[in-house]
């Protein structure tokens, strides 16, 4: 059900960004059409948030320059696993390698391209709560550390003056599954609580101190959806598409922000970023004064050394293709576009992408 | 029919033997050239199955080698599943395992016969086939589909009926098994699915056997004055005794294994509680959930050396089975 909305999403996103990229559609696809008409030109595999974004850039992609490619959304630790052992011309992970992990890359040295990005959102069960619940990151750590089990709990009823809240408990859930999505929701509580950071800390799964775990945003959703008195966290395209009700959280600027597409861009805008980076940043509370706390880059792993030619130009010029189109699918799928000077950074960034020995 | 074929093809051989000169026992061993090919080719095809078995076996062990090696005998004891501290132990997962599956067994095997009974005995012959249908029907369901019904249907009943009722009407709340907050994703509600699950691979062996339950046997019961339901108790049930165990180990193999539907309702949490309204979780859930985006060694290793652990529960379980069945076969078959 949930996945045929999505790829409903998914072939609008197609018709948008193969519409939005028309003009390079005559001069490009005639000659390589038929050049790359049998098989696959390029193998990719890795994360399965970013997914459907990318089926979309694929898609638009093949239409525009004839060039097919494969992407296997098996999960970020299976898309590493690839990648170290080069089974795949590309890799897709929604947390960083490590430098252990990249250590163990048969090809060299790896590098990440941020493509898009992601947030998490807080969706709950409180019918009798209006309004979006306001929360900080401080009062989300905590309930997830089991320390806030009320609703009318004082730290909740300060943030959140004249609305109802009742005198139940606080039922948490969490997902099951490893995933980019807690990820990024337990990157962020790290950052803003050194508890959190020390006890459970960072992964795409941790020990849950409390709550009940669901499989996938669909589990989560699902569970809070029917339990009163719940709260969970899903991946903002996931909670805007089934249209759940989410929470205003604080940022490091102390405004209570509203997930949205722009407040997750906001947050990669404001990512001071030395010249020479990887990329392998977090962007959890950003600084921004519009910075959506929760939001993560998802990333593509390449080669800097291609080991096929051919293949190395082909992976180049999609990149550069979707840096410079993409920005309407990934809109269209609930996506944050990158903010256009990154993506400008990006492309020239390919440039240091060896190919056959030379740039 | 093959059978039939070569016997006849001796007969003849035997008979024609006289007149082309040939012994009849050359005849037999040009024969049983392909007798032995055959006998050859089948015995390899017998002989894959173990090793194909015992190279599973082995692969997945060298897999979970590391875990065990550095967790030791703690793996299986430890509640402590810690993927960013490394930290790896399965004993809520392997007690959520046969928790769950003894559950399901206890709340299956009742219905499942009487299913089977009714069915074998009582229902009129017009109800017997679209009934029995529906019944074996219930295993061609996916698991999937058992879980996401389970989501929307079961566990609002289950937390708002269900649980309450167990706890405060049938006052089972004094004891230790039904207390606790009711999130109504929990052990309970995973063991009442997989009897769902479960169900019809045991009333439909179970139907069969009492079906191939031989007259007499019934006869003899009702000539001696027995009723109906003396007849089922005393000579059909304990002659078909062995049958129907067969068919609750054939249940219990799909609970142990059974990944999916469990997965969405058993709430996934690493602990071990006397309370069947606790979450709690299966080593089948756990593989499936982490195994996608699990990227370090050590994790990697652990939930290979989960499935080494579930392989050999599994053996156990069936091997405990079969010794019950053997157990059974061997004690009288009629009445006592």
């Amino acid at each position: 059900m949930i996945h045929a909305t999505r790829s409903l999403v998914v072939a609008a996103a197609i018709v948008l960004a193969s519409g939005c990229s028309g003009e390079m559609k005559g001069s490009a696809s005639d000659g390589s059409k038929s050049a790359s008409s049998s098989g696959v030109d390029l193998t990719g595999a890795g994360a399965t948030f970013p997914n459907p974004v990318y089926t979309a850039w694929i898609h638009a992609y093949d239409s525009v320059a004839g060039v097919k490619i494969n992407y296997q959304s098996i999960g970020s630790g299976g898309g590493i696993r690839q990648m170290q052992e080069q089974t795949v011309d590309f890799g897709a992970t929604d947390g960083p390698m490590t430098p252990d992990e990249m250590s163990k890359a048969k090809g060299g040295p790896i590098m990440h391209f941020p493509t898009v990005l992601g947030a998490d959102v807080i969706i709950y069960n409180v019918p009798s709560v209006t309004q979006p619940l306001k929360l900080t990151g401080p009062v989300i750590a905590d309930v997830y550390l089991g320390k806030i089990t009320k609703w009318n709990d004082t730290r909740i009823a300060t943030l959140n003056a004249g609305a109802n809240l009742p005198a139940s408990d606080i039922i948490v859930v969490r997902r099951s599954d490893g995933s980019g999505t807690t990820f990024i929701f337990t990157d962020y509580l790290s950052t803003v609580s050194p508890e959190w950071e020390k006890t459970v800390g960072r992964g795409k799964d941790v020990k849950w101190p409390v709550g009940i775990g669901a499989k996938g945003n669909e589990g989560v959703a699902g569970q809070v959806k029917q339990t009163p008195g719940s709260i969970g966290y899903t991946e903002l395209a996931y909670a805007r598409q089934n249209k759940l009700q989410y929470a205003h959280v604080r940022n490091a600027a102390g405004r209570f922000i509203e997930p949205s597409i722009a407040s997750t861009s906001a947050a990669a805008a404001a990512a001071k970023l030395p010249p020479d980076t990887d990329y392998r940043v977090s962007i959890v509370n950003a600084v921004g004064p519009d910075a959506y706390p929760i939001a993560s880059f998802t990333w593509l792993l390449v080669y800097q050394n291609q080991p096929d030619a051919v293949k190395g130009r082909k992976l180049k010029e999609f990149m550069r293709w979707f840096y410079a189109n993409g920005e309407k699918a990934a809109t269209a799928l609930d996506y944050g576009p990158l903010p256009g000077n990154l993506s400008q950074r990006l492309i020239a960034r390919l440039d240091s992408i060896q190919v056959g020995g030379t740039k | 029919m093959s059978a039939d074929g070569s016997a006849a093809a001796t007969t003849a051989a035997a008979s024609s033997d006289r007149t082309d000169g040939r012994s009849l026992g050359e005849r037999i061993v040009g024969s049983s050239v392909g007798d032995r090919a055959y006998v050859a080719i089948i015995t390899g095809f017998a002989v894959c199955v173990p090793l194909l078995l015992a190279f599973i076996f082995i692969e997945v062990l060298l897999a979970g080698w590391p875990a065990l090696q550095t967790f030791g005998f703690g793996f299986l004891t430890s509640a402590t599943w810690d993927p960013v501290h490394r930290q790896f132990g399965a004993g809520p997962a392997i007690f959520g395992t046969i928790v769950t599956s003894i559950i399901a067994l206890i709340i299956a095997t009742p219905l499942a016969l009487g299913v089977a009974v009714f069915l074998s005995e009582y229902a009129p012959a017009w109800m017997r086939q679209p009934v029995g249908f529906l019944v074996d029907l219930l295993a061609a369901i996916p698991s999937v589909v058992y879980g996401l019904w389970g989501i929307f249907v079961l566990i609002p009943v289950m937390r708002e009926h269900v649980m309450p009722f167990l706890r405060d009407t049938l006052g089972l709340g004094a004891t230790p098994f039904f207390t606790g907050p009711m999130y109504g994703n929990s052990v309970l509600a995973a063991s009442v699915i997989l009897a769902i699950m479960v169900l019809p691979y045991i009333s439909a062996v179970s139907r069969e056997v009492l079906l191939a339950v031989p007259r007499s046997q019934r006869e003899a019961a009702l000539a001696l004055g027995a009723t109906r339901w003396e007849m089922i108790q005393k000579a059909v049930l304990p002659y078909a005794r062995s049958g129907i165990i067969g068919g609750v180990i054939l249940g219990l193999g799909r609970a142990l294994g059974e990944t999916m539907a469990v997965t969405m309702l058993i709430g996934n949490s690493h602990e071990v509680s006397a309370s069947l309204f606790a979450p709690g979780y299966t080593m089948a859930s756990l593989i499936a959930n982490e195994f996608a985006e699990a990227s370090d060694d050590l994790h990697l290793s652990a939930l290979m050396a989960v499935g080494f652990v579930l392989l050999v529960v599994t053996l156990i379980v069936n091997a405990i089975a079969r010794w019950l069945v053997w157990r059974v076969a061997r004690g009288p078959k009629g009445a006592p």
